[in-house]
């Protein structure tokens, strides 16, 4: 029992002290990986915010834009006129689910909407193999010049390694982060939007244009997807299985609200460092694959304090 | 609600506002709007001349709200034509009424409640606000001077229905008669036309009802703005409007000045009963 409680509670910070490289390597990756789950995260959010439906296809996007982009590439199409044209597909797809699924489904309740949205996936996932094939794919990395190669950082006798492609990512989504929130607090469109959010009547009833605005967050979230598809093609490959990574985003969005932009990156953050930190230092006590269920763990404690995330809206209602 | 006649005496001591009619600006002609089998209008007709405050007043389930909706393109009638300013439409979208002057509240506060009091009156500016969103974005030149011309303007209305207190505010924490004023002030930053107001002082204690009512005078006076009003307080009715639409199940049952319709049979039928 005193053992137990041992390699629980001292024995992960004794290595922590006594190996601070590796230290520093688990919270790079953890950061990593949590960046990315935000990315992810920050898709759910977009659709979220604008038109309250929780877009089960935000991960099928992810994988239908980065096997486009590649399919595109691998029919000679250089890589940046790809980019271009799948920023295109994305919008005519944004513009599609607007027209055949949100103005005709309008004002039914939530849960019909969020059905629909896995109508989507499904209709996305055969798109796409009839489309590319099913067969895993290689991202096309180095046609559009992301770097390759790691660097390494001294650290404490041993040393850190951080792979250029995780540092470009990082950039890219900080950049993009910091993009959507000037979008979302300085601009007409920002302020129709959070109007949207709020009440569709009144939204209508200043002439905001319901329609306008669902294309704009669907392209946007097709955007965030065709990104975080890049770079989480690049660090493995671009497969349906990619999809999957949309259920990380469930703890992430839980631990941030579901209508907060920095709750789901610092939601993601936390998730991605407390997932590598947890299977690297606790993962032996139990055996391996505590990363499948970490996040969580961590989500449903998280929950029992803040209902409502980190940053979401707190709900206070007049009665 | 109450739906009481109180055809003598009212809540306002203001008296009927006496100014010139302009022309015939909006006509409704034998509008029909049933939703599945039950009928919430039958051809209904009337029309509004500029600068005139229009009441529509009924009792409940008569169809007013129906009828307001119809007007700005909430609902789409089955048959029948809105004429506004010399365009027809035969259903309309929300937001291009909007787009054409009209501007409206609703009878059960339709307000953005996590913004605060300023950004929900900047919305209503939203069809005015023209520059390229990436200069809005990065506030350059043009796009801050429009924010600022534009802010301008909503602090005028803020301070013209009195809520500079609580403009910083967000308005889900407001009380009932100042959300209401909250709604006024985003309808009149659209700088509208006409504008529709739904039970405007519904809820409302005596001394709520007089500043509401003063407010729309003035909005009248002032801006010249056209003004639909649905109203359950008589009073207040036959005080502060120059006409009168009454519906009654879906019908048009009377239309005139406040005294006309006062006095009119079917009116007092409605409102009382008819003993068999």
């Amino acid at each position: 029992m005193m053992h137990l409680l041992y390699s629980i509670f001292v024995d992960p910070f004794v290595q922590m002290g006594a190996a601070p490289d590796l230290l520093a390597q688990t919270l790079w990756e953890g950061l990593v990986s949590g960046i990315l789950y935000s990315l992810i995260a920050l898709g759910f959010v977009l659709i979220f915010k604008a038109s309250g439906v929780f877009n089960f296809a935000q991960g099928i996007m992810v994988v239908f834009s980065a096997l486009t982009l590649v399919g595109l590439n691998e029919h000679g199409v250089p890589a940046y006129l790809a980019l271009a044209i799948t920023l295109v597909v994305m919008l005519g797809l944004a513009f599609a689910v607007e027209r055949v699924i949100l103005r005709p489904l309008v004002n039914q309740p939530e849960i019909i909407l969020f059905m629909a949205t896995f109508g989507l996936t499904y209709f996305l996932i055969g798109v796409g193999e009839l489309i590319f094939g099913g067969d895993p794919k290689v991202m096309i990395s180095d046609q559009l010049r992301l770097p390759s190669g790691s660097y390494r950082i001294p650290m404490a006798g041993g040393y850190v390694q951080m792979q250029k492609i995780d540092i470009a990512a990082t950039v890219i989504a900080s950049l993009m982060v910091a993009a959507l929130a000037i979008l979302f607090n300085r601009t007409r469109i920002g302020r129709a939007l959070r109007a949207v959010a709020d009440s569709h009547r009144a939204a209508l009833s200043v002439g905001i244009s319901l329609e306008q605005i669902w294309v704009i967050v669907w392209f946007a979230a097709g955007v965030v997807a065709l990104a975080t598809g890049i770079m989480w093609g690049a660090r493995s490959n671009v497969s349906f299985a990619l999809q999957i990574i949309a259920l990380k985003a469930l703890p992430v969005l839980i631990l941030g609200g579901f209508t907060s932009i920095p709750g789901a990156i610092i939601g993601g953050i936390i998730i991605g460092v407390g997932e590598k930190m947890g299977e690297f230092y606790w993962g032996p006590l139990f055996g391996s694959g505590i990363e499948s269920w970490l996040a969580y763990v961590i989500a449903l404690v998280f929950l029992l304090f803040r209902p409502q995330g980190l940053f979401g809206e707190r709900i206070i209602e007049r009665l | 609600m109450s739906a009481q006649p109180q055809l003598a005496e009212g809540a306002g001591e203001i008296g009927a506002p006496e100014r010139a009619l302009g022309g015939t600006i909006l006509v409704v002609e034998e509008v029909s709007l049933a939703f599945g089998g039950v009928t919430a209008l039958s051809d209904v007709s009337f029309d509004v001349r500029e600068h005139e405050v229009r009441a529509i007043i009924g009792p409940n389930g008569a169809g007013k709200s129906s009828m307001l909706n119809v007007m700005n393109g909430f609902y789409q009638p089955q048959k029948g034509v809105i004429r506004f300013r010399g365009r027809e439409f035969h259903g309309m979208k929300p937001y291009e009424a909007a787009r054409m002057g009209i501007g409206r509240t609703f009878q059960n506060i339709a307000l953005f409640r996590g913004m605060t009091v300023l950004d929900n009156v900047m919305t209503g500016r939203s069809l005015k606000m023209h520059r390229n969103f990436f200069l809005q974005a990065l506030r350059l030149g043009p796009a801050m001077h429009e924010e600022i011309e534009h802010r301008r303007a909503v602090e005028e209305i803020i301070d013209f229905l009195e809520i500079q207190h609580i403009r910083r505010t967000p308005v889900g924490r407001l009380p009932y008669g100042l959300q209401k004023r909250v709604e006024l002030a985003r309808a009149l930053a659209m700088e509208p036309t006409l504008l529709l107001l739904d039970e405007p002082m519904a809820g409302m204690n005596l001394e709520e009802k007089q500043d509401m009512c003063r407010f729309v005078l003035e909005v009248n006076d002032h801006f010249g703005t056209t003004i639909v009003l649905i109203e359950h307080d008589m009073g207040v009715v036959m005080d502060i409007s120059d006409r009168v639409v009454v519906l009654d199940y879906g019908r048009k049952i009377a239309d005139g000045t406040p005294d006309e319709v006062r006095g009119d049979r079917a009116v007092i039928d409605a409102y009382l009963g008819v003993a068999h």
